[in-house]
């Protein structure tokens, strides 16, 4: 791992096109500036994990889903909504795509 | 098109329904297309991934138990998906059911966003550090029957 000294107000580039500045330096915390193209998507690192992690938990899942009470009876329409179709007022979202 | 899928096998879902995923999902990039479902359970809907009948993700309208969630995500990210007027955008959460599902839980750190008119759609990441990957569905519906009261 490349490890580089850099005090307030200095930066360094990666690439051609990603400038990552220090902005301000508080006790432990360090605030970073980040400029890059709009395509270089740039995450906290442990929320771009705990999504990972939480999609894979959520993947693992079972069919059998849980019944909330208050929707208890309401079914859905496995096969989708169909052509022609149109939302109303009170349907969920699935007649959400537009055909 | 005949559709495998993780919940009902083999069902036949109009080819209109498919919905490009550019990036995938997080964790599962290599997947880019799915169809969304109906769930024969209220309020929940299915994911399907097209490419793998194995991955399909419980969706959920956020709404329904978190009444003043509101999508707060980078301007880009819409962009990507076309989006440009946000009647066209369809926002899930992703749900994780445990063995005990009265602790499923809904991912509102990383909606899903669905443009509805040109079938696409992403993972987002919201900017809003509220909103977590696990909010327990039943207890912040607990809550919303109180607030009724």
């Amino acid at each position: 791992m490349l490890i580089l000294s850099r005090k307030v107000d200095e930066s360094i580039i990666i690439g051609d096109d990603v400038f990552v500045s220090i902005v301000d330096i508080k006790g432990d915390q360090v605030k970073l500036g980040i400029q890059a193209p709009k395509d270089v998507k740039v995450y906290r690192q442990e929320v771009y994990e705990a999504i990972q992690s939480e999609n894979v938990a959520a993947a693992q899942a079972g069919t059998v889903l849980p019944v909330i009470k208050r929707f208890a009876g309401k079914k859905g329409n496995p096969k989708g909504s169909r052509p022609g179709d149109r939302p109303s007022a009170d349907s969920s979202p699935n007649d959400l795509i537009d055909k | 098109m005949q559709v495998n899928t993780k919940p009902y096998g083999t069902i036949e879902v109009d080819e209109r329904q498919k919905i490009h995923f550019p990036f995938g999902i997080l964790g599962f990039e290599h997947l880019k297309w799915y169809v969304l479902l109906d769930a024969s359970q209220a309020p929940f809907y299915w994911l399907q991934s097209l490419d793998d009948p194995d991955v399909a993700f419980v969706l959920i309208d956020p709404l329904v138990f978190r009444r003043d969630f509101i999508l707060e995500v980078s301007e880009e990210e819409l962009q990507e998906i076309e989006i440009e007027d946000k009647e066209d955008m369809l926002v899930f959460a992703i749900v994780t059911i445990p063995e005990n599902q009265e602790l499923m839980s809904a991912n509102l750190q990383g909606p899903v966003v669905i443009n509805r008119k040109a079938k696409t759609g992403r993972q987002a990441i919201t900017l809003n550090p509220n909103w977590k990957v696990k909010h327990f569905i039943l207890e912040e519906l607990a809550q919303v029957k109180d607030e009724a009261c």
